[in-house]
């Protein structure tokens, strides 16, 4: 088992490589493999590891990147985080990748796929509509369709065909994935000195960007480390953050949140990795049912899914109780519609059961945080003086 | 700016508002009648479905420009702003929220009903869906009908998509809509407003192409969607909705005999100096303003993309009634912001070329993150494809904080000042040739 800081250098540089050195050095290594990025939130790569492929996260380019080409592309008004990729895109930080796929959270990301089709990216470029509907005869059959419209592309790229086997086989291993990550927070909650917001994220995040069983072990190994007592527990709060889930908030801006005496808890940062809650069935003969059924059944909320009959609000209410958190902090990218719109009725039930919170919004690129580092520990100092 | 009862009517605009004024009147007096009453959006919507259930649609996106254009708006976002809504997002919900916490006053000054059915066809934009998980909030226990609309993403519509949103209606929004009214679903009933609505469709194409005709006889963009458009969106499928396409078809076709250009709020245009295919829907909280910059300039829009939200019919779509669910489905496929974005570019190079454009001119909502986004990057191609100057201009569809009308016109008079030259040019080359 490697120290903690020796796995935290490794994420580290995996997970913000821009250049995805590693992903095209796994497709170097083999012919027949195929490398596919998507954007936020969540994607099933279940079903691109079962036909010889590595799906990677293309989450924008943060505050690690200059954007030159992208701002000509984009309004002010709009999000930090199409800028970012149109700018990879153009820098050719993307090449060598396959495919893109776009999932369905809104309408800027659906635009840029388009983008991505007129200065033709890839050899496919995929906007990937999930259903509203969730019955299973409906919304199901048509989520079905769009996952066989990605193996399609795939197929077109390196001649592997799905079979039941190989995608069982991917299944368990993101099973394991999600239940490791699961276990870390879970550790955290009951231990959250032990590894840092910061940390964890970095952790979680260098997932997107590696093999998943590169990763699992990775996971495993953090988990061999934070098992056992480190680091002393503080005077903090404890927070859940909400609203990050598709531009990501720069590293400065974690830390500062920890560093203003707030412990997070739980966070939606890298919400795609934990869509799925529970396993996907891993042993049936239908195993892209099996993927159907865990996203109409088994997904986490999110702006990007139609609530009404099971509303987010309610479901960030019971994460909160669930992890013990004192309050919320909703912090979402400047013009992110997604989150920005949900953030009064979330709000909403919060008050009503008595959850404290505060908000702000931030830029992928934002430098400065002082402002929001003196939000925070407002925050945290008045919890813990009613408390 | 004039008051809009001195502008010029023509026989149809009067059709129009004595329509618009019966259906608000009869809006307003749903407690008597009865007659339930179906919140929706005009990007895929059910007309003909709802008119065939008797209940009235209610279109909360004509609400907000409505209410932007009698000056309501700004006092309504910022009551939105106060419960949370963040200065960011759409103001087209900010303002219809707001309007609905300030009694939900309607456009006639009459009080709207409350919806008895939130119909959520979810066509083309995100934020439809969080503008209605939102109201379905402020309106507890109103059943929400939703009709997931796929993506044109393959600038296609396929035979899995058709079934989806068929079962959708059949299994989803039919039964919520017979529970709803009392009443069943009666198919012969749509299949016979389709009927209706392929004849409407057919005018509504031909009135739009004749702007292809020098001088123009209409205004595809601001007459567009002031004169032409709303009509379409609440009455498709009735006999009214024929009759008034029909009426403005012959006073089109009038115009083109005599050589006319269109109609503006002062009167005639005289001289059309310039032809432009616009992007983009328009402001409206300065809308008589900012129309009169471009027919003061002799701008005319001869096609726009605003005009297609509510359907592309110039592609040949038609409402079929020997298919009525399938063709409901194919509709809303079909509509602007459901086409992916090399589809939009092909359609707006290829107005720029049909309606023999001088120049392509994007106006780009702040808010509007379903037009906005990537609207830089098919400004470039149309540049590129169909060779004429491009002009881009910034406002907001009804918050009056984001309309500088000093920052538009100069904009505007410099954009035109280059159309003008680049004319001379040209003519200058053809005169050597
Ligand atoms: S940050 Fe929000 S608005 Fe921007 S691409 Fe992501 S979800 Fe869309
Ligand atoms: S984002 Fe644009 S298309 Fe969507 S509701 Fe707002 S104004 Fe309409």
């Amino acid at each position: 088992m490697r120290p903690l800081n020796d796995i935290l250098t490794y994420c580290n540089e995996v997970a913000f490589d821009l250049n995805f050195t590693y992903a095209k050095k796994w497709k170097t290594e083999k012919s027949n493999r195929a490398l596919v990025g998507f954007l936020p939130i969540y994607f099933p790569r279940e079903i691109i590891h079962a036909v010889n492929g590595l799906a990677i996260g293309v989450m924008g380019a943060g505050d690690h990147k200059q954007i030159i080409k992208g701002d000509a592309y984009y309004q002010s008004y709009i999000c930090h985080l199409p800028r970012g990729i149109i700018e990879m895109a153009l820098d050719h930080s993307l090449e060598t990748f396959d495919g893109f796929i776009f999932p369905a959270i809104c309408d800027c990301v659906r635009n840029l796929s388009g983008m991505f089709k007129l200065a033709k990216k890839g050899q496919f470029q995929r906007y990937f509509d999930y259903p509203q509907n969730f019955d299973a005869s409906i919304g199901g059959v048509f989520y079905n369709q769009e996952l066989h419209k990605i193996s399609e592309d795939v197929f077109k790229v390196n001649g592997v065909k799905l079979t039941t086997e190989n995608l069982n086989q991917s299944i368990k291993l993101y099973n394991t994935n999600r239940k490791l990550i699961e276990e870390i927070y879970n550790i955290r909650q009951e231990y959250p000195w032990r590894l840092s917001a910061v940390d964890t994220y970095k952790i979680v995040r260098a997932g997107l960007s590696i093999t998943v069983e590169n990763h699992n072990k990775i996971l495993e190994e953090v988990i061999g480390n934070i098992t056992e007592e480190s680091g002393e527990p503080m005077d903090n709060i404890r927070v859940v953050i909400n609203g990050s889930f598709c531009e990501q908030p720069p590293l400065g801006l974690i830390k500062s949140i920890e560093m203003a005496g707030c412990y997070i808890v739980d966070d939606d940062f890298m919400l795609g990795s934990r869509w799925i809650q529970g396993d996907v069935e891993d042993d049936t003969n239908d195993p892209l049912g099996a993927l159907v059924n865990a996203y109409l059944t088994k997904s986490t909320f999110s702006s990007a899914v139609y609530d009404v009959g099971n509303p987010k609000g309610k479901r960030l209410v019971q994460l909160a109780k669930n992890r013990n958190a004192d309050g919320v902090i909703f912090s979402a990218a400047s013009f992110c519609d997604p989150a920005l719109l949900d953030r009064p009725e979330l709000q909403k039930e919060c008050d009503a059961v008595g959850i404290p919170h505060i908000n702000f919004q931030y830029h992928e690129n934002t430098g400065q945080f002082k402002v929001i580092k003196e939000q925070a520990g407002t925050f945290s100092d008045s919890i813990k003086l009613w408390a | 700016m004039a008051d809009p009862k001195e502008a010029i009517k023509e026989k149809s605009m009067v059709i129009q508002k004595d329509m618009l004024a019966n259906l608000f009147k009869e809006l307003s007096n749903t407690k008597e009648s009865g007659k339930k009453v179906v919140y929706t959006f005009v990007p895929g919507n059910l007309t003909e479905l709802i008119l065939s259930f008797d209940m009235l649609p209610v279109y909360p996106e004509i609400n907000a420009l409505q209410s932007g254009m009698r000056k309501k708006s700004a006092a309504y976002i910022r009551e939105a702003e106060k419960l949370g809504f963040s200065e960011d997002v759409c103001t087209y919900v900010k303002c219809d929220i707001g309007m609905m916490l300030n009694g939900n006053i309607g456009p006639t000054g009459e009080k709207l009903p409350p919806p008895d059915l939130l119909l959520l066809s979810y066509t083309g934009c995100f934020t439809f869906m969080k503008w209605f998980e939102n109201l379905e909030r402020l309106y507890p226990g109103v059943p929400v009908a939703m009709l997931h609309t796929p993506y044109q993403e393959d600038g296609c519509i396929t035979q899995e998509q058709i079934d989806y949103m068929v079962k959708q209606l059949k299994e989803e929004v039919i039964p919520k809509m017979e529970m709803v009214a009392g009443k069943k679903f009666d198919m012969q009933r749509l299949s016979e407003m389709m009927v209706n609505s392929a004849k409407s469709e057919d005018l509504l194409v031909k009135i739009l192409e004749s702007a292809k005709n020098k001088p123009s006889p209409i205004d595809a963009y601001f007459a567009g969607v002031y004169y032409i458009g709303p009509i379409f969106t609440a009455f498709r499928g009735t006999d009214e909705a024929v009759e008034y396409y029909t009426e403005l078809w012959n006073e089109v076709q009038e115009r083109m005999r005599l050589g006319l250009g269109p109609i503006t709020p002062e009167g005639e245009l005289k001289e059309e100096k310039f032809r432009l295919v616009v992007e983009g829907p328009p402001n409206w909280t300065n809308f008589r303003e900012f129309w009169k910059i471009f027919y003061d300039m002799g701008a005319v829009i001869v096609a726009s993309s605003y005009t297609k939200v509510g359907g592309v019919y110039d592609l040949g779509f038609r409402h079929d009634e020997k298919f009525p669910l399938e063709s409901l489905a194919k509709y809303c496929m079909g509509c602007y912001t459901n086409l992916n974005l090399p589809q939009r570019v092909n359609l707006l190079a290829d107005y720029v070329k049909e309606y023999k454009a001088d120049g392509f001119l994007i106006n780009s909502i702040k808010s509007c993150n379903s037009f906005s986004a990537g609207q830089l990057m098919i400004m470039r191609e149309i540049e590129q494809r169909a060779g004429v100057p491009v002009g881009f201009i910034e406002s907001d569809l009804v918050d009056p904080r984001y309309f500088s009308y000093a920052n538009i016109k100069n904009r505007l008079e410099s954009y035109f000042q280059m159309l003008g030259q680049r004319k001379v040019i040209m003519a200058q080359e053809e005169a050597t040739v």
